[in-house]
């Protein structure tokens, strides 16, 4: 197996061109494996999990907004352009020929604007460190660990907002995605718009071989991770919380299940939608409204 | 450039009776595999050891291959017939002359007896820094040397481009897409027939590859339509000297005339983008038209409305607009 792509400049200098498309497949089996060990695992190893109990008397609403509107739609509009930049670039490879560049790039485009507004939000208007891995996470993910494989029955301690395994994956899909975005804006200067002429000589023969490299890790490194994303999105386990992405709200009963109450606030005050199946007696509590942390971090 | 030594690397030849032998071995060495028949832009390749095939698959044995036959709609061309023969054979002289005179203006008689129909449809562009053995998109690298600030590009595209601006250097190219005709592609899964204006591959799609051939496939015929037999033709190539030269652009035209007004047309040129160009939108404005100056000036503005030149042939934009309007027009200065 290779790793990159080597070609002889017009200098005579052996420069690298991009990354190997084996590493491609070797992504699409890495995801693959993943996915089948974990289904594994999870089907023969792991004891069924009770059912989440609810606790009427937490004073808690019915539903916890987890995901804001805006985060919602910022979400699935970034999947969107994430799965275009993955068929686009990929599915050619794979032997599907179709005018793929323009698609790509003007996808690449709108996943920039998407990730630039997501910084600005999360870090001027959401709780940016909701996202940030503390010792907590540390402990509750090593305690996972343990659990996974000693099968101690321990539980491990409960999440704040975000478990550790999402903080890990979105920063792992951050750093690939902000590695693609950035090398794919300087590959953008090799084409020509109308803002500006194409100028293939703008960095050295050598240097774009690094970025074109780089871009390639991104990309490949993107469908092991999208592989892995989708595959605990429809988890039934796990559905609870892609319900979330499209509602915006988690069950209290999930909430007390999974979460710590001290490590994810819910403050009063805020209404995600109707409440289904909402007790009687706690009809009064939020004053008729469930609850969220406004100030989360999607 | 490369420099050209006169030993070719060793390849396994291989010169097949029959086309389904032909296909096998294809199929066989894929990628690895080359077709030969003409030669005239094979030996270039080989001698400048820029391509280096495994095995070289020669059709000079496939007779089925050559000749000229009526097959009931129209007259189907073997691909391996001679641009000679194309240029004379009596009826595509009568019936379809604009083929006959794009075969007539190639290069030289020496090489229109070896050159054939096919080979002048699947050659490789003649861009001279893909063809010097540069890493170019084409070539499988990630630039365009063309296309840069300080390329010499007076012969490349105009229109078309994405990342490659090399342009399609096929005469016939041009012709048979004015005639609506079709391409016979046979390969390990069978016969596919592809209209010749789909035949020619976008960069957009694959730039890599200059035909929708694909590895182990063959062209074997071109297939003529009845339907544009005997109708008002124009073909016309404009190169740097008067022969033995490739084309700076072509320009070919099919017009079905009702009365004085031309009920159909069919325009198409090459020279100017990554594969020839059928002007649809020419052919729109000009349909129930009578033909004149005034509207092949039309026609041409429309038709160079989206040319973007690049730094070094700009002359293109108007030689574009000058020949489709005398496409137009019909009648040659």
């Amino acid at each position: 197996m290779e790793l990159w792509r080597s070609a002889v400049n017009p200098w005579n200098q052996e420069v690298l061109i991009g990354v190997s498309w084996d590493l491609m497949w070797a992504a699409i089996i890495v995801g693959a494996a993943f996915v089948a060990a974990h289904a594994v695992w999870a089907r023969f190893l792991v004891p069924a999990a009770a059912a989440a109990a609810d606790d009427t008397s937490s004073g808690l609403p019915s539903r916890i907004l987890r995901h804001a509107m805006s985060e919602r739609v910022f979400h699935w509009l970034m999947a969107l352009a994430m799965l275009v930049l993955l068929v686009t670039a990929f599915f050619p490879v794979l032997g599907i020929q179709f005018a793929w560049v323009t698609i790509h790039w003007v996808a690449g485009v709108l996943l920039t604007v998407m990730i630039v507004y997501h910084i600005i939000h999360s870090i001027f208007w959401q709780d940016f460190w909701a996202m940030w891995i503390d010792r907590a996470d540390v402990r509750a993910g090593l305690a996972e660990l343990k659990n996974a494989f000693a099968r101690n029955g321990r539980k491990a301690p409960k999440a704040a907002k975000y478990p550790v395994d999402h903080k890990l994956f979105h920063h792992s899909a951050g750093v690939a995605g902000i590695v693609a975005i950035v090398t794919g804006i300087l590959m953008m200067l090799r084409l020509e718009t109308p803002f500006w002429a194409a100028n293939p000589y703008l960095l050295a023969d050598d240097t774009w071989g690094v970025v074109y490299v780089l871009h390639g890790l991104s990309g490949v490194a993107l469908i092991t991770l999208t592989i892995s994303h989708i595959y605990f999105a429809v988890r039934p386990d796990k559905w609870w919380i892609t319900r979330s992405m499209i509602l915006g709200w988690i069950p209290r009963s999930h909430f007390l299940e999974h979460h710590d109450p001290e490590r994810w606030v819910v403050t009063e005050g805020d209404e995600p939608g109707p409440r289904i199946a909402a007790p009687r007696a706690e009809a009064s509590v939020g004053g008729g409204s469930a609850t969220s942390d406004a100030g989360a971090s999607s | 450039m490369a420099v050209i030594r006169d030993m070719i690397p060793a390849f396994e030849l291989f010169q097949p009776t029959s086309v389904e032998d032909a296909i096998a071995l294809l199929d066989r060495y894929g990628e690895d595999g080359w077709v030969l028949s003409g030669g005239l832009d094979s030996f270039d390749w080989f001698k400048d050891r820029i391509k280096r095939p495994t095995a070289v698959v020669d059709l000079v044995n496939l007779d089925e291959l050559r000749g000229v036959r009526s097959n009931g709609d129209g007259v189907e061309v073997g691909a391996l017939t001679t641009l000679t023969d194309v240029a004379t054979q009596p009826e595509l002289m009568s019936s379809y002359g604009v083929l006959a005179d794009a075969a007539a203006r190639i290069a030289t008689p020496q090489i229109r007896n070896r050159g054939t129909l096919g080979g002048n449809l699947v050659q490789d562009t003649r861009c001279w820094y893909y063809r010097g053995g540069w890493p170019c998109y084409r070539a499988g690298g990630n630039t365009c040397y063309a296309a840069s600030p300080t390329a010499m590009n007076r012969e490349h595209c105009i229109m078309g481009s994405s990342r490659c601006v090399a342009v399609n250097s096929s005469d016939t190219a041009s012709a048979l897409i004015a005639l609506d005709a079709q391409c016979v592609i046979v390969g390990p899964r069978g016969e596919r027939v592809v209209a010749a204006e789909d035949f020619f591959m976008r960069p957009s799609v694959d730039i890599e590859r200059m035909t929708v051939l694909n590895p182990g496939e063959l062209l074997t015929a071109v297939r003529l339509p009845a339907r544009w037999a005997g109708q008002r033709f124009y073909y016309e190539k404009v190169e740097d000297r008067k022969a033995w030269d490739f084309a700076l652009m072509t320009v070919a035209s099919a017009m079905r005339m009702n009365g004085g007004t031309i009920e159909e047309a069919r325009l198409a040129v090459n020279g100017v983008a990554p594969y020839p160009v059928r002007l649809t939108e020419a052919e729109s404005l000009i349909r129930g038209q009578v033909p004149s100056d005034d509207l092949g000036m039309r026609a041409g503005d429309l038709a160079v409305a989206r040319a973007q030149p690049l730094r070094h042939n700009d002359f293109k934009v108007p030689l574009m607009r000058n020949l489709v309007r005398r496409a137009v027009r019909g009648v040659e200065d």
